[in-house]
């Protein structure tokens, strides 16, 4: 056994390539989420719906950011990480809403429902694409990446 | 007519005093439902990183794994606390 304050981590993070394909898959399912927002809430619901959109994916960014330039420090600086990152972050989406409430544009209801389902939603799907293997500890391989012998 | 014009001023006082102990009972709940909201998570991530910097200090080949794990763990647990941020701001300012 090694210990968490000296052992570091280098080579891919897996983290950085989930947030990739979340993000891509974001990307798809977000105008249909702004356009149902919006046919409900108008123009603000839309507007609103978007800017929650962009809090979660910042936000997951932020969180796959920290763990990737921590873990090369230490294993013990990517735990210190994680638990303030997790503060943090919640202080920036915190922050983030404070600033826009007043806003002609924001609907608070369409705001922080689509935090939630956004945020659920993208770690569902991504789920069926993670491969928690030591030979693929990200993403499974697509078919013509890997076959079997 | 004096008599009704000081019932009419507490009334109006009696109205303006139960409107602002709503506003401050509805701050001090959404208060209280972020602050617990809060509380769950931190030890949930709390552990489960603890755990998981244990398992890749002990077996640094198993690293990427486990960290995948305990990504999407963090991101699951976190969203206990978003979803108690989402009722704050829903008690406190709609």
């Amino acid at each position: 056994m090694t210990d968490a304050l000296t052992t570091t981590l280098h080579g891919p993070a897996p983290e950085g390539q989930l947030v990739r394909d979340m993000l891509r898959r974001a990307a798809w399912a977000a105008p249909a989420l702004i356009a149902v927002f919006g046919l409900i809430w108008g123009v603000p619901g839309a507007l609103s719906t978007s800017y929650a959109i962009g809090l979660v994916c910042v936000n997951f960014v932020l969180a796959a950011t920290a763990m990737t330039y921590s873990a090369r420090v230490s294993v013990a600086m990517m735990g210190v990480a994680a638990m303030f990152g997790f503060l943090i972050r919640l202080a920036i989406i915190f922050a983030a809403v404070l600033l826009v409430r007043d806003a002609w544009w924001v609907e608070l209801v369409p705001l922080g429902v689509t935090i939630i389902v956004t945020h659920l939603g993208l770690l569902f799907w991504e789920m069926k694409y993670v491969s928690a293997s030591l030979a693929f500890p990200g993403l499974k391989p697509k078919t013509q990446e890997y076959t079997p012998t | 007519m004096s008599t009704l014009s000081t019932l009419g001023i507490i009334a109006q006082e009696t109205a303006q005093n139960a409107a602002d102990v709503k506003a401050a009972a509805a701050a001090q709940s959404a208060g209280y439902a972020y602050g617990l909201a809060a509380i769950g998570p931190g030890i949930g991530i709390g552990y489960l990183v603890g755990q998981s910097v244990q398992a890749m200090a002990r077996q640094p080949e198993a690293a990427g794994m486990v960290r995948t794990t305990m990504f999407l763990g963090i991101a699951f647990t976190e969203a206990l606390a978003l979803i108690g941020f989402v009722v704050f701001i829903l008690l406190k300012f709609v």
